[in-house]
């Protein structure tokens, strides 16, 4: 049997922690996650128009006695950051797995002042902050940091750096 | 632009009147305020903030409790700033969930500022145009009483034209841990 690629082991730790809602704005860093998520009927995946709908949505699934995890690239980030008052205020679990831009072979310069703000921001709102820079990290990675924001109820985002994903390719 | 006459007190509890199961999430403001006003109850969670998630909110809890009607009361200022999760709820229709914009064509909030549904734009115009396949715009308190039904039985999405007169204040709960944790004790739900 092969191993596991990175991607695989990141949707087994999602689907291990009981994720049962995936919220994301499309990423091709997720994308594996998200055809996967679509493809499993005990995961309800859901398209979003910006990325702090998936804050809001995550706080509903978790009212409502479901877990959810939300799936954004770095420039989302900074959409999320006033609705994150909402599981703050709440005492509510958050999982954000977030793809890096700007910060590694980056083609399109508007990809890096966000991407360059990211763990300042996120920490600055109250989340807190994992990081994978290594494909052999990256699923023990999501489900420590499942564990830790489900059982202590706390945000937790987890960064997926860009040299971990590969630049985008960017072909004239 | 149809300028509301309606009381919202009156318009909020007609539709929370005898609420059995339902579940009800209120947008901040007014909304909030009328929602309490109208018998605060476990069963509804209302924000004081996070401005554009009353949808959303609405929706996660309908995915998550599929038997339980879920209802989001909100306010036009509210709807606006997440006029895109009526597009992403739209995608995701579920049968549980429906939604009732409270339109005075004004953040009451914040000095009485005209809205942009004072400006030309139609929030069930717009939610029609995101998916939403059952919309109403009740204008006439005998329209609330269908109204009221409907919102429990459909998947559907309304504006009800109030007056902008102002009301007495009525602050329900605030502390949105106590609040999370009261759902989940009328759900029957664990909170870690």
């Amino acid at each position: 049997m092969q191993p596991l690629t990175w991607q695989e082991g990141v949707y087994a730790a999602l689907k291990a922690a009981g994720i049962r809602q995936l919220g994301y704005v499309p990423d091709a860093g997720h994308a594996h996650l998200i055809k996967a998520a679509h493809a499993d009927n005990d995961m309800r995946a859901v398209v979003m128009t910006t990325e702090e709908e998936g804050i809001a949505l995550a706080a509903g699934a978790w009212l409502g006695g479901q877990r959810s995890a939300l799936l954004m690239q770095s420039s989302g980030v900074g959409n999320c950051i006033n609705m994150l008052s909402l599981p703050i205020n709440c005492r509510m679990p958050l999982l954000m797995l977030v793809t890096m831009r700007g910060e590694w072979g980056e083609f399109n310069p508007w990809q890096v002042p966000m991407g360059t703000a990211t763990r300042t921001v996120l920490e600055a709102a109250g989340v807190h902050v994992k990081r994978a820079d290594h494909a052999d990290e990256v699923a023990e990675m999501v489900a420590a940091s499942a564990s830790l924001a489900f059982d202590s109820a706390i945000p937790v985002a987890v960064l997926f750096s860009q040299k971990l994903i590969g630049a985008k390719v960017w072909v004239k | 632009m149809s300028i509301g006459l309606l009381d919202r007190r009156a318009v909020v509890a007609r539709i929370l009147r005898d609420p059995g199961e339902m579940l009800v999430v209120t947008g901040l403001g007014s909304a909030t305020y009328d929602a309490g006003a109208a018998g605060d109850r476990p069963e509804n969670f209302y924000l004081w903030g996070a401005m554009g998630g009353a949808v959303m909110i609405g929706l996660g809890l309908a995915i998550a409790q599929p038997s339980r009607r879920v209802l989001v009361i909100t306010g036009d200022g509210e709807m606006l700033m997440g006029i895109g999760s009526l597009a992403t709820a739209a995608a995701q229709a579920p049968d549980n969930l429906s939604v009732v914009v409270l339109d005075n064509a004004q953040f009451g909030e914040t000095g009485a500022q005209t809205s942009h549904t004072g400006l030309g734009t139609n929030l069930a115009a717009v939610a029609a145009a995101c998916g939403w396949l059952a919309t109403a715009d009740v204008s006439e308190m005998a329209g609330v009483e269908s109204l009221a039904w409907r919102l429990r039985t459909e998947r559907l999405f309304a504006v009800v034209r109030i007056s902008s007169a102002e009301v007495p204040r009525f602050l329900p709960p605030r502390n949105g841990a106590v609040l999370t944790h009261r759902m989940h004790q009328a759900l029957g739900v664990e909170s870690s």
